[in-house]
């Protein structure tokens, strides 16, 4: 069983969302995604000031067996991305949920947030795979 | 219902990622393929390749059958011990298997062909070989390590025993010794130094263990692909198949054309296509922007289109090859079609590297 962390939101695709105040979330890939995927080769990120809706592909993340589309879990404005994954793609592998962060969004409607799973929800929807 | 190798027990021990491959539970990798690959290209790293099919073939017509049955010519081998690699073809020139055979004495050699096509294969064998006084044997009391990697002679020495190390001194590639319990080979499917060790099934786990504390790093499935791959070695299923000729698949140095009078099955189709440059060729494709190839992906040249039969990343060379089959009339670069959109591709030769470096 992978690591599932209980103060993050998930959605069913494997996408991860935390909370970092001020209307700003990071999202990454869950654990068991890139266990799903393997090594990771490319990561494209999406480009700051990009607006997104929520469940729009947005990023892909390439791995050795697969390229694979990464959804927006919510609304709103590409405030960050993590550009040191251009040269270290392994760093989803390593770090999940921490050095492999993918993008930050200034949320434009934060009741989306209730719509993801919590951590307990999220591992059901593994199980159930 | 799918069978397990007598080292099933080592890889979970390794924290191995356990897949079913064609009806095996084999280890894809055992934390990171990308690791496992660089392990082979940098020092050492060893595969259980157990589910390989091995068929010894004894008997007066021990040669004689061998001479029908594949598209190269057994007769060239003449030194106990050296290796040939080769297909088998049906009767339309296609490919029912590749293999390697091992020269014993003209009266017995063993095959090694692969696991997905073993029924087929034994079907095909008992088909051709009832013409001939030979006796066909499958071996399934061995197990098979391969060891591979500029370290992997060295490593795999500290195990062997005096005699043993006589044995493989100096031995050339593609060549096989049985010493003592072991059977040891310098074949391979990694465009690396190294062995191929059969060995009894009672012994394996121990040898792989005393490899592993030799320090050869275990390798999965997912690294012997890429590392198959850069050197430029077919896949069976995905570069060739039955539907597709040799000529078609690198695999016209395979082939032996003399003597003319030697009838090998499918021979007749392969003249009249290699007089008419009738059939596809394989090239290797390079994608120098982001992306990785896959297989499957249409190939798009200069009056006509290909197909990519395996791609990846390339993790010596930091971006990713495919081998492709194409049209003759293929020149310097083709476009593929990726993601729904069309990318630049620079055709090279098949293979990429050898032996820890770029050859392109």
């Amino acid at each position: 069983m992978s690591n599932i962390p209980s103060e993050l939101k998930y959605a069913p695709s494997h996408e991860w969302v935390r909370n970092d105040g001020n209307g700003t979330y990071t999202v990454g890939i869950s654990e068991h995604a890139q266990e799903l995927l393997g090594d990771m080769v490319f990561v494209e990120l999406p480009e700051v000031g990009d607006v997104v809706d929520a469940g729009e592909d947005c990023a892909v993340a390439e791995s050795v067996k697969a390229a694979s589309d990464i959804y927006a879990p919510i609304s709103g404005e590409i405030v960050a991305i993590n550009e040191e994954l251009e040269d270290s793609p392994e760093t989803v592998n390593n770090d999940a949920y921490g050095d492999g962060w993918l993008f930050r969004i200034k949320a434009s409607d934060e009741s989306e947030v209730d719509n993801l799973l919590d951590a307990e929800g999220y591992a059901h929807t593994i199980d159930e795979e | 219902m799918t069978s397990k190798t007598v080292l099933h027990a080592k890889h979970l021990e390794a924290g191995a990622k356990m897949v079913d491959f064609h009806g095996w539970e084999m280890p894809i990798n055992y934390g990171s393929q990308i690791e496992e690959h660089n392990a082979v290209r940098n020092d050492a790293g060893m595969f259980d390749v157990s589910h390989m099919t091995i068929v010894d073939i004894q008997g007066e017509q021990a040669q004689a059958f061998l001479r029908k049955l594949v598209a190269n010519d057994v007769a060239k081998l003449t030194v106990p011990g050296k290796a040939l690699y080769t297909g088998m073809l049906n009767e339309q020139g296609g490919v029912i298997d590749d293999l390697i055979i091992y020269y014993f004495s003209e009266t017995f050699y063993r095959l090694v062909v692969n696991s997905a096509t073993r029924e087929k294969d034994l079907a095909h064998l008992a088909k051709v070989s009832s013409d001939f006084a030979v006796t066909v044997t499958e071996r399934p009391e061995y197990a098979m390590i391969a060891v591979q990697g500029p370290n992997a002679r060295a490593k795999t020495a500290k195990v062997l025993n005096a005699d043993q190390q006589a044995a493989v001194e100096g031995m050339k590639p593609f060549f096989g010794v049985q010493a003592g319990d072991l059977f040891i080979a310098t074949t391979g499917y990694t465009g690396e130094d190294g062995y191929e060790i059969v060995v009894p099934n009672e012994q394996a786990a121990d040898l792989w263990q005393q490899l592993l504390d030799a320090g050869v790093a275990p390798a999965g499935l997912g690294a012997r692909d890429t590392l198959r791959l850069e050197a430029g070695m077919n896949l069976y299923g995905l570069d060739m198949d039955e539907s597709v000729s040799p000529l078609a698949a690198n695999m016209a140095w395979t082939i032996a054309w003399e003597p003319e009078d030697r009838d090998f099955i499918g021979r007749d189709v392969l003249v009249k296509q290699r007089a008419e440059k009738s059939t596809h060729k394989q090239v290797g494709l390079i994608l120098e922007e982001k992306g990785v190839l896959r297989s499957g992906s249409k190939v798009i040249v200069d009056g006509g289109e290909g197909v990519i039969t395996s791609g990846t990343f390339s993790p010596t060379l930091g971006y990713s090859v495919a081998l492709a089959r194409v049209p003759r009339s293929t020149g310097d670069t083709a476009q593929v079609e990726m993601r729904k959109k069309l990318v630049n591709v620079k055709v090279v030769k098949s293979g990429f590297v050898r032996n820890g470096k770029s050859i392109i």
